[in-house]
């Protein structure tokens, strides 16, 4: 039992941060960007290259994680999605746009891995077994949240990203730039997935096919908080790695139905609030 | 957009009678001249994948981004699969019987479902693809991973003793017969959808397209028409999947995977989502540019989707929009 809460909340801080960059996307631009699990795939491969390649210091690796996902999403906002939401007639035409960027970011099939960066294994009775990496990179990305949450919260362009998120036109009447600001917050949302992507590379190691499986979590968890909104975001992402390590554990004699137990209990929750735990209803 | 008063009519019969006659009589003639036999496998691919995206169109119609159509494609190819081999039905049987049952799953998952709107529906659709692969791999009838293979050829069709269709393994060229019976289906599926978008039930479509609380607030039953119109969709989709398993004579869980879901809904977005006819062209292009970059080897993914985003800057309502674009007032 404990073992299972563990291993839900481990899932859950990698899955929050997934779900936060695609609600960050979400909210400002209204864009599904179907490509955040291949950003996602990205940001494992430069942490791969820069940390199992060059043999530079993890940190310094997981910096050029960010840094690359960051610059590569303000140019794909800069340059693919600003224009097209300019001049498209039906908003639906970004998604056939980020449907072309998910298949332009994934050619190739490879597994790629890195050296564990820390050694050991926590075992506390034989309870709760965990290794020790796994405890760290669990505490790095609840960590990143809280960075995530107190930088929306307190600084300057968190605010002007949230009055964004709130109301479009508004926000610009009230003297914010809001190009700039779309540019920033879909770096920041790609600054994310690549964060993530950076950490698991040293557990899960890193393939080019696993961008659409993440996307589609990440959609999930996006549904069950509410789509554009950072508390539903990260109480998604919880709630999905929960639901998944108890569904492994106690679904695992019945074959692979973790996922369609979880879908079927989603559209019955769905049913009945279609916004989301915390999402605004319509109208 | 598209009414019935100002639509001629000739020059709607002539351009029909134009695409019968190139589909039944010129392609069979160019492939039999050049000797491409290959092709037939391609063009009755497109057929059927277009007859697929015909149904996301439909869903487009209403105001809902369908990414799930993989999924009914799927279903309708099993259930078309288990029927002929496990109880032994005719495939002319299993096929309407595969889009039926498509469209029965949509009534039951859209209703829920259809409530959600935008990126929601979009983002739950995706997921079911995704969750019916995973159905597939892990129950029992449908033999897991290892699929169901060698499914036999469509056998005979007769009516009051009368052979309609014969038995596609005794025919010489069964390639050729399933062009046929694909293209049937293509334009059958098409014709419906013209009359259907063209009908009161298209008007209703339109008006939930663009409010959905103002058409209800006039009387139109916008719950009942939403999940009618999804599981028209997904009988089309039924009815692609279950062709396809016929002519592949297998089935396995990744025949139709989030890949193809994107593939149907790229299709109607490259056609244009307001022209009946743009996902067959959109279907038709994206199909053949995919096989043509072939040649390139592992820059294929990349070059075809360089195009795709050139494509959507410079074209943002579709294909279709740049053809009937001068000529509005005939076509539109």
């Amino acid at each position: 039992m404990e073992q299972v809460i563990v291993n839900g909340v481990y899932l859950g801080s990698q899955y929050a941060m997934i779900a936060l960059g695609l609600t960050l996307i979400f909210a400002l631009m209204n864009v599904l960007n179907f490509a955040h699990g291949q950003m996602y795939v990205i940001g494992g491969f430069v942490t791969y290259t820069f940390y199992g390649q060059f043999e530079l210091p993890f940190v310094l690796a997981l910096l050029m994680s960010c840094v690359t996902l960051a610059v590569l999403g303000a140019l794909i906002e800069k340059f693919l999605f600003g224009p097209v939401i300019r001049r498209s007639a039906r908003e639906e035409s970004t998604m056939l746009l980020a449907a072309g960027i998910a298949f332009l970011l994934v050619f190739g099939e490879k597994q790629r891995g890195v050296p564990k960066i820390v050694d050991g294994v926590f075992n506390w009775d034989f309870r709760i077994i965990i290794p020790y990496d796994r405890v760290l990179i669990c505490f790095l990305a609840i960590l990143s949240i809280v960075a995530f949450i107190t930088f929306m919260q307190f600084t300057r362009t968190g605010r002007a990203l949230r009055a964004i998120a709130q109301d479009r036109v508004a926000a610009e009447l009230m003297g914010v730039s809001v190009n700039r600001y779309s540019m920033i917050g879909f770096a920041l949302g790609a600054m994310l997935a690549g964060l993530v992507g950076g950490l698991l590379v040293t557990i899960t190691g890193v393939n080019l096919g696993m961008g659409g499986p993440t996307s589609i979590k990440a959609f999930m968890m996006v549904m069950i908080g509410g789509a554009g909104v950072i508390s539903g975001a990260i109480l998604g992402g919880f709630i999905l790695g929960m639901l998944e390590a108890v569904g492994l554990a106690v679904l695992s004699q019945y074959g692979d139905i973790t996922y369609l137990a979880i879908f079927v209990a989603l559209m019955i929750f769905l049913a009945i609030r279609p916004q989301g735990l915390m999402g605004k209803p319509w109208g | 957009m598209l009414s019935r008063a100002d639509t001629p009519r000739l020059p709607l019969i002539l351009g029909f009678a134009a695409f019968l006659i190139a589909v039944f009589l010129l392609v069979p003639f160019l492939i039999s001249v050049t000797g491409r036999w290959n092709f037939y496998f391609t063009l009755t691919s497109v057929a059927l994948l277009s007859v697929a995206s015909a149904g996301v169109w439909l869903t487009f119609y209403i105001g809902r981004i369908n990414i799930g159509q993989g999924a009914f494609a799927l279903i309708g190819a099993y259930v078309s699969a288990i029927l002929v081999t496990k109880a032994g039905v005719s495939f002319w049987v299993s096929l309407p019987a595969a889009g039926l049952f498509a469209g029965l799953v949509a009534v039951v998952i859209g209703l829920p479902i259809l409530r959600l709107r935008g990126v929601y529906f979009a983002m739950i659709t995706l997921v079911l693809t995704e969750v019916v692969r995973l159905s597939a791999l892990a129950l029992p009838i449908t033999n897991g991973a290892k699929g169901i293979v060698s499914i036999p050829l469509p056998g005979e069709l007769s009516l009051f003793g009368i052979t309609i269709i014969p038995d596609f393994s005794t025919i010489e060229n069964p390639k050729l017969a399933f062009y046929y019976t694909a293209c049937v289906l293509m334009v059958v599926c098409f014709a419906s959808m013209y009359r259907i978008v063209h009908s009161r039930l298209g008007q209703l479509c339109r008006s939930m397209q663009q409010n959905e609380e103002l058409a209800s607030s006039v009387g139109v039953n916008i719950a009942y028409l939403r999940v009618i119109v999804f599981a028209i969709s997904s009988f089309f989709g039924g009815l692609g999947g279950a062709m396809f398993g016929a002519i592949a004579q297998s089935v396995y869980p990744s025949s139709f995977v989030v890949k193809d879901s994107i593939d149907f809904m790229l299709n109607c977005f490259l056609g244009g989502l307001g022209y009946v006819f743009g996902p067959m062209l959109g279907t038709l292009v994206l199909y053949f540019g995919w096989d043509l970059l072939f040649e390139l080897g592992k820059y294929q993914l990349l070059v075809y989707a360089g195009t795709l985003i050139l494509l959507i800057l410079v074209l943002p309502n579709g294909l279709l929009s740049i053809r009937f674009g001068r000529i509005r007032g005939l076509w539109k």
